[in-house]
């Protein structure tokens, strides 16, 4: 008779509710996103000394004198290894004499040019880099930084040539025209995202190109470029909207620079101390727990691209009005991709995004010097980022290079220490197999390391799994 | 056949799964294996159905030595096992989802569908499971679909079947089958291995017990072992299973559901028609088997879902014009059913989960606007709330991934519980707890009833309802079956769960038993001796 009643009344299966394959890879995306950005430093400067080694191999590889050293290699080993020593010494050595100090100038001042150029260099990259960064933190990934950088400057350069105002405010209403520009075209992908569930990487891609064709269109606009020439260029930047110089004439410094310290500031701030950062990382670490807290998850998310838009057009707008000037249709270069590389490289942490601004703006301007002394393509800096960007987005890669424990995130030293710290702290009675695991390896030591200081979550070297991963009883 | 496991250890990193364990399944024996979630029960059964294999230790079967290279070779040496998540095709038909893997073929390799599903109707005679092999697999109940997989460990001629929590997602009545089933294979020689973390269960069909805790075995014991005996075992120290609360002293009517009706995301009704009323002070349990509606209907009333028709009113107030994040202020209380999904955010530290859904209000945040998180008034906070809550942390720093589901369940406990409440919403609120900090659990919800608040709690569990609940409202596909005091057998609320009316299942339940509740009254016999 049970039976009889539970026949009629058994339920079917309760099925999960259906994903769409998007939804899918999206979480897969934002998943890789989160490990990309707990990735360590050691990982990190690891990725650098392997770029460096490879681009040796490179270097040595492209050199006549090598090669030629290499033809007579069997009779006289020591030659080979002289003259690729020679080459790859100058040629790292010119690299850092472009990039930070120049021992054989002829000048006090011109010995530390270099130091100044490789930080003309790092504004939009800094500037861009802490947008894409922001993008990380909150699980989006933002491709959008060209076509964000180029809105940007050319706003700016348009703001900064077409109007003729007092100094002062000429040059603040340029770089709030280049946030605006920046902020709307990443706000579209923002927009469409929250709305619509449109995926940001294509938009911003297909962004990137409207924007190139934008500006290029643009320019042979007379009432935009207001120059009476058929050329592609734009006029040139008032002196009254240009950013001023730090270091005088001779040096290119400007302080566009300073708006890049104080952008990090104000971004860390942000992702570290505010609601709204609060918001963005919630949502980039978990957007249903997120939104069973009450965060407007579609809200948070069109900001949080309005946002790294606006700093992208805040890199452009400093580019041009304190480096170029002018408006042609190559003014952004690459820099709207050299910034997701600066912001992988910064671990998406505002002064890690700092630095790796700096260390790549220092690869461009000592590339520079390189290939002018030693006749070392400056390609070679292409190659160096990236491989730098292919050991940070695979570290198990490293790992194997370097013999590093596997990735649940506890290095080897630390092993025994945390197992022990597990059994010692495990209350008796009600430990879970997962307490048990995790415990004591996210030590303070490890949490502390960063020396930004500026994590306050998800950053110790234990997170490197999503906690799903770790689970007591593996293999359901 | 005979299984024996002599010393099996399992390593995860430096993590010991399974430490020296050892255990004897004598051939047409029921043997259960007990422990708490995470005690490394489903580890062990992998180890011996070949998914992992052990780094020490030996498995006989019939006392020669064998090792597996994966659940291949387990099935060829005749294991069988039935995951907790049924391996099954949705679209395929019984006969092909039992010939899977093994497909019977003619001459040049054509598949025998015809040898295959006598095979189906073979055994399903021979043990009286009424399966069609023709049916498809997402047609079936989950009882059935639980026996197509019985049916496809028994093809396959296994001697030793693993049921590993067979009856987590079964109705009483549905138990109470499988238990019969169970006694039928054990009588025609199969031996079992029987997972769970279900007392009661254990009770009425083992015939030896194993216990394991932290993944080392703590005892051997006979099913004549009272609940609480097998419990402290299980637990390492004494436990209470009931919580003892006063009676419920209801006030007003607070909370109102009108003619709720929801839709999921492929415009299937979930929640149908369901209307209810709650009084201050009382506990009202929502009991089902998963998937009847009852998440959604939590959902709705949080926000996350909008219903279709009829009205969701706190305190006369209407919550439809309400976003999530205006109904929290307005002293709603919410505990997901998945904690790890939607309670916590594991990368984040402990007090950033706790002020998870209050970070941008007064005292946690400042400055005009509210723009600035207040970190000393946070952290101050949160480790307060974490000793009254007795949570087991390194300090509110760590991120929250480094706790155990019950500290994990307990933060948000606390942080849902740290407001003043209009009403307490909670869905599954132990699910994938240990004892220990169910008890905890399940006080503390007491504690928010007897301040006066509504406590809504979705259970799927019917032993919490009986132990938490003031009313029991009955949920089957999307509906409200019926609503009825805590005193209620468990017979008639399993039968309610299958759809039965109350009144209805009064009158069955009043001429059958199922083995289950006799297994209860003789141990309540026993125990008033």
């Amino acid at each position: 008779m049970s039976a009889s009643g539970s026949q009629q009344g058994m339920t079917p299966a309760p099925k999960p509710e259906q994903q769409s394959p998007w939804a899918e890879a999206e979480g897969r995306l934002s998943r890789v996103l989160r490990e990309l950005g707990q990735t360590s430093w050691l990982v990190t400067v690891l990725a650098v000394v392997v770029a460096l080694v490879v681009g040796a191999v490179l270097i040595l590889a492209a050199n006549r004198d090598v090669q030629a050293s290499l033809s007579y290699f069997f009779a006289q080993p020591t030659g080979f290894l002289e003259t690729s020593f020679q080459v790859l010494r100058e040629a790292y050595s010119s690299l850092f004499r472009g990039a930070v100090f120049d021992w054989q100038a002829p000048s006090a001042a011109r010995s530390i040019r270099p130091l100044t150029e490789t930080m003309v260099y790092s504004v939009p990259l800094i500037l861009a880099g802490l947008g894409i960064a922001i993008g990380f933190r909150s699980g989006m990934l933002n491709i959008g930084g060209q076509g964000q950088i180029i809105l940007g400057a050319t706003s700016a350069g348009f703001l900064g040539y077409a109007l003729s105002m007092p100094v002062g405010l000429h040059v603040l209403l340029a770089l709030a025209g280049g946030i605006l520009g920046g902020a709307i075209w990443g706000g579209i992908a923002g927009v469409l995202k929250a709305r619509t569930g449109a995926n940001e990487v294509i938009v911003t891609i297909m962004l990137n190109n409207i924007a190139i064709y934008l500006l290029a269109w643009l320019l042979q606009q007379e009432w935009y470029k207001q120059t009476g020439s058929n050329q592609p260029l734009s006029s040139s930047v008032d002196e009254s909207a240009q950013l001023f110089s730090l270091l005088g004439s001779g040096f290119r410094l400007h302080a566009g620079f300073l708006i890049a310290i104080l952008a990090t500031l104000g971004v860390w701030w942000l992702l570290e101390r505010s609601t709204l950062g609060f918001e963005f990382r919630a949502i980039g670490e978990n957007p249903e727990a997120a939104r069973t807290a009450g965060i407007n998850v579609p809200k948070a998310t069109a900001l949080v691209l309005v946002i790294a838009g606006g700093l992208a057009g805040l890199g452009g707008a400093a580019h041009v009005l304190g480096t170029e000037y002018r408006l042609a249709g190559g003014v952004a270069g690459t820099l709207g991709f050299d910034a997701i590389t600066v912001a992988l490289l910064g671990r998406s942490k505002p002064l890690g995004t700092f630095l790796a601004g700096l260390l790549l703006g220092g690869l461009r301007a000592g590339g520079v010097l390189m290939q002018a002394q030693t006749g070392t393509p400056i390609d070679i800096v292409l190659v160096l980022q990236a491989v730098i960007v292919l050991m940070i987005a695979a570290p198990p890669l490293v790992r194997a290079i370097f013999f590093l424990p596997h990735a649940d995130g506890r290095p080897r030293i630390r092993t025994r220490r945390s197992r022990r710290t597990a059994k010692g702290a495990a209350p008796t009675g009600s430990t879970t197999e997962r307490e048990l695991q995790t415990s004591g390896a996210p030590s303070a030591g490890s949490r502390s390391t960063g020396p930004s200081g500026t994590q306050a979550s998800g950053t110790g070297p234990n997170d490197t799994q999503p906690p799903s991963t770790t689970t007591q009883e593996p293999g359901k | 056949m005979k299984l024996e496991l002599r010393g099996v250890t399992k390593r995860f990193g430096s993590f010991t799964a399974n430490d020296r364990i050892s255990l004897t399944v004598e051939p047409g024996e029921i043997h259960a294996l007990l422990g708490e979630n995470g005690a490394g029960k489903s580890t062990l059964m992998n180890t011996i159905y070949g998914l992992y294999s052990p780094d020490e230790g030996e498995i006989l079967l019939d006392d020669q030595g064998v090792s597996f290279n994966g659940p291949g070779d387990a099935v060829d040496a005749g294991i069988g096992m039935v995951h907790q998540h049924f391996m099954l095709i949705p679209v395929f038909t019984v006969t092909e989802s039992v010939a899977l893997g093994y497909e019977p073929t003619r001459a040049a390799g054509i598949m025998d569908m015809a040898q295959a599903r006598a095979k189906v109707l073979e055994i399903s005679a021979r043990f009286g499971f009424d399966v069609d092999p023709d049916a498809r697999i997402e047609d079936l109940p989950v009882g059935a679909q639980q026996r197509v997989e019985i049916i496809k460990a028994l093809s396959r001629d296994a001697k030793v079947l693993i049921l590993d929590e067979p009856t987590a997602v079964l109705t009483p009545q549905e138990t109470d089958e499988l238990i019969t089933i169970m006694g039928q294979l054990r009588d025609s020689g199969t031996s079992i291995v029987f997972i769970t973390h279900k007392l009661r269960e254990v009770r009425a069909v083992a015939d030896r017990i194993t216990v394991i805790r932290r993944g080392a075995v703590v005892g051997e014991t006979s099913p004549q072992s009272t609940e609480t005996e097998l419990a402290g075992l299980m637990v390492g120290r004494e436990v209470n299973l009931t919580t003892a609360k006063e009676p419920a002293d209801p006030g007003e009517v607070c909370f109102e559901v009108r003619g709720l009706t929801v839709l999921n995301s492929a415009d299937k009704v979930v929640v149908d028609h369901v209307d209810f009323q709650m009084r201050r002070g009382e506990i009202l349990v929502i009991a089902g088997v998963d998937g009847n509606g009852q998440s959604e209907l939590a959902q709705t009333v949080l926000g996350l879902r909008t219903p279709v028709a009829g009205s969701i009113l706190l305190d006369d107030k209407d919550l439809a014009p309400l976003s999530v994040k205006q109904r929290l202020a307005a002293g709603l209380g919410f505990v997901p059913e998945d904690r790890s999904t939607d309670g916590v955010i594991g990368a984040f530290t402990i007090t950033e989960n706790y002020v998870l859904d209050m970070y941008d209000r007064p005292p946690y945040a400042g400055g005009p606007g509210n723009v600035a998180l207040r970190l000393p008034v946070m952290r101050e906070a949160a480790q307060t709330q974490a000793e009254r809550f007795d949570v087991r942390m390194g300090g509110v720093d760590d991120p929250i991934s480094t706790l155990s589901g019950g500290n994990q369940q307990k933060v948000v406990l606390a942080r849902e519980m740290s407001r003043d409440l209009r009403l307490f919403v909670a869905s599954q609120p132990t699910r994938g707890l240990d004892v220990g900090s169910i008890e905890f659990v399940h006080r503390t919800i007491i504690e928010e009833r007897d301040k006066g608040t509504p406590c809504l709690i979705v259970s799927t569990e019917l032993d919490e309802a009986l132990n938490l609940a003031d009313r029991i409202a009955v949920m089957y596909r999307g509906r409200i079956v019926g609503i009825v005091p805590a005193s209620t057998s468990r017979d008639v609320l399993g039968l309610m769960m299958a759809g039965v009316p109350a009144d209805e299942a009064q009158a069955q339940a009043a001429t059958h038993h199922t083995v289950l509740a006799e297994a209860d009254e003789q141990a309540e016999a026993e125990e008033n001796k």
